[in-house]
């Protein structure tokens, strides 16, 4: 199971190298407090569950393809989240460094890309807006 | 035939529910039923194009022609991370 409504355990979910793996590389995607200069108290993630649970089993079977030795764990929160609260985690082992800081840098790219996952951003005074990063208005972030 | 349509996040918000049954004459494609739901309703028919539509939870291209008991959902932007 990639989805989670509970929050993600990161000591248990970063430790778990395989004897042959010599690198361990985490991107863990935390919940911030503005949004293009508005203040925000939480987000909640909604997912189109089995398509995204799918999705992301594909993202992490093509990357361990693409890099070999490397493997993908996954995971992605939904619910509402406070602050500092984790959103996504990714985990990449490989044997060596390079294929595994390619591997993780690659799978939150791609989840972000193609992963039917959607949020809303709550305002303080309980306003919310979901969150396109489509729009023109967006500031670009590569 | 009929088929099943879910909507997400803003596209729940403008269709006002998370799912529903459509009739389509057979040998419809996917861009038909986005046609027909551009009529029902009114945000969805100012969009300039067809959003990403997924059958069966796969993303599929516009002309990729339905059978009965498909599950389409047409996606918002995606967000996740």
């Amino acid at each position: 199971m990639y989805l989670t409504a509970e929050p993600i355990d990161l000591a248990d979910f970063i430790g778990n190298a395989r004897p042959s793996d010599g690198a361990v590389c985490a991107f863990v995607g935390v919940v911030r407090n503005e949004s293009d200069g508005r203040e925000t108290v939480a987000i909640e993630y909604e997912a189109y569950g089995e398509m995204a649970e799918s999705e992301m089993s594909r993202i992490a079977r093509s990357l361990a393809e693409e890099w070999p030795g490397a493997r993908l764990r996954i995971r992605h929160r939904v619910g509402r989240l406070s602050i500092g609260e984790s959103s996504v985690a990714i985990v990449a082992t490989a044997p060596h460094r390079d294929e595994a800081f390619a591997a993780c840098r690659a799978a939150i790219e791609r989840i972000k890309k193609s992963v039917p996952i959607w949020k809303r951003e709550i305002c303080p005074d309980g306003s919310s807006e979901w969150v396109d990063p489509t729009r023109p208005d967006t500031i670009a972030r590569p | 035939m009929q088929v099943r349509v879910l909507y997400f996040a803003s596209f729940r918000d403008a269709a006002g529910r998370r799912e529903e049954r459509r009739h389509l004459p057979d040998g419809s494609r996917v861009e038909d039923l986005w046609k027909e739901l551009s009529r029902s309703v009114p945000t969805f028919g100012r969009f300039p194009a067809m959003p990403p539509a997924a059958v069966n939870r796969e993303y599929v291209t516009a002309d990729t022609r339905l059978a009965e008991g498909d599950e389409v959902a047409f996606l918002p932007p995606v967000a996740g991370g």
